[in-house]
């Protein structure tokens, strides 16, 4: 005798994550470092931003999430709006 | 009942064994088989539809449904009438305090603590005394038990995924206790948290992001301050070795202890505020276990276990004989925060 079961999983989702347009380069664009909090993040953020300045980007700006837990404060989205690219890091 | 999931024919109760465990969807135990007709009998019992929104994971702006809850519920092995119970412990994990996706997904490794109050307990047969913190009944052990499946099949929760526990506990599996109302000389969490006062409690929830029990023992006084500094040390060794950051630590006290502290009058206000104003340790202290590098000439700053006296879980629960306790440590800080909901209450709804 068969048995039906229910599938236990959230299943099909549509990918809400798009990946955003690519950029043609990052000469002079802005590039935004969203850190999680985590002090792991600094060091490793650092050394990034450097290379990034080094291969032309004309600014980064670096935020700090206020809780590594939770998503992004609605802030850290107005601050995005001015970015060309970003980089969300997550950090121990 | 129209359900929605997706639903597989398989041959026999071995081959849906190897079926669900093959794709991650267990926690390594048997699981019951999450029929159409079990998962119906769980939502009928708590008189949701299949579509009702339990809550949303807020990282990933993921909505979980009553009909999902349900099918986790019935594979954990609940029974309808425990089904209210696991349902209110995942809408008390959603709300935003208790941000899950941070204490489920880190190396910190925690569990889900679910303590359970009112007349629910009775109804369940939930068990406050042997035991109390390891399986000590049927219900608490599914309801915990479904709520881990939960995170691992609705959250994607599985170790090496999402869970990046680096240890983790046992009490992941399944942490589930019912407070031992009856024979404590002290209002219920739930009565506390939901600042019921003396009134009658209603069948409530509160979930903690926990760490492992730490289990204290102190036979050899009855003097309130002499059984809490017991307490209190165990609190400033997870302070030391663990983490040393303020959050709502729980104390789980059998009765031999709680009838001590209540004999000499002590209300749980007073053990919340001996417990406030003394664990307490200073960064220097960090150089005596090895981790002289990261007091950073910090060492006079002290710091408190919890940030107000209210953030105390002081949870009556144990077996009768011998003076024990136990610590339940929060996972990192006050990052995440107990919540405490009613059963069949409904959040932002």
């Amino acid at each position: 005798m068969t048995i039906e079961v229910l599938d236990p999983t959230h299943g099909d989702e549509p990918n809400v994550f798009l990946a955003a347009d690519r950029l043609d380069g990052l000469a002079g664009s802005v590039v935004g470092l969203i850190s999680n909090g985590k002090q792991g993040t600094v060091h490793f953020f650092d050394a990034l931003e450097q290379q990034l300045l080094a291969a032309g980007v004309a600014e980064v700006d670096r935020v700090t999430k206020a809780n590594y837990s939770a998503p992004a404060e609605d802030a850290v989205f107005d601050r995005a709006k001015r970015w060309n690219a970003v980089v969300a890091g997550v950090g121990d | 009942m129209e359900l929605g999931s997706k639903r597989y024919e398989l041959e026999d109760l071995g081959a849906f064994q190897e079926h669900f465990h093959s794709r991650g969807w267990t926690d390594g135990l048997p699981v019951i088989p999450p029929t159409p007709d079990a998962v119906a009998a769980c939502l009928e019992w708590a008189v949701l539809p299949p579509d009702h929104l339990v809550g949303v994971e807020p990282v990933r702006n993921r909505a979980i449904t009553a009909e999902k809850v349900a099918v986790n519920a019935v594979m954990a092995g609940c029974l309808p009438m425990h089904f209210p119970v696991v349902v209110t412990a995942v809408t008390a994990m959603l709300a935003e305090p208790f941000e899950v996706h941070g204490p489920t997904a880190s190396t910190g490794g925690s569990g889900v603590l679910i303590v359970v109050n009112g007349p629910v307990r009775s109804e369940l047969g939930m068990a406050s005394s042997f035991n109390a913190l390891a399986g000590s009944d049927r219900a608490s052990t599914c309801i915990g038990r479904a709520v881990r499946l939960c995170l691992i099949n609705l959250l994607d929760l599985r170790p090496g995924g999402i869970d990046r526990s680096t240890l983790g506990h046992p009490g992941k599996i399944s942490y589930c206790v019912a407070e031992d109302e009856e024979a404590s000389p002290w209002n219920s969490l739930a009565a506390e948290r939901l600042q019921l006062g003396d009134g009658p409690v209603p069948s409530a929830v509160t979930v903690l992001a926990a760490m492992a029990p730490r289990q204290i023992m102190n036979e050899w006084t009855t003097d309130p301050a002499e059984i809490l500094d017991t307490f209190v040390a165990e609190i400033k060794a997870n302070m030391r070795h663990y983490s040393i950051w303020a959050g709502d630590y729980c104390l789980v006290i059998a009765p031999q202890l709680r009838d001590h502290l209540g004999a000499a009058g002590w209300s749980k206000s007073d053990v919340q505020r001996y417990v406030f104003d003394n664990a307490r340790i200073k960064r220097e202290e960090w150089r005596d276990v090895g981790k002289g590098s990261v007091v950073m000439g910090k060492g006079d700053r002290e710091y408190q276990a919890l940030n107000a006296p209210e953030d105390l879980l002081v949870v009556a629960a144990g077996g009768p004989a011998g003076g024990f306790g136990a610590v339940i440590a929060p996972w990192l800080g006050a990052k995440s925060r107990a919540v405490t909901i009613p059963v069949g209450a409904c959040v932002n709804c």
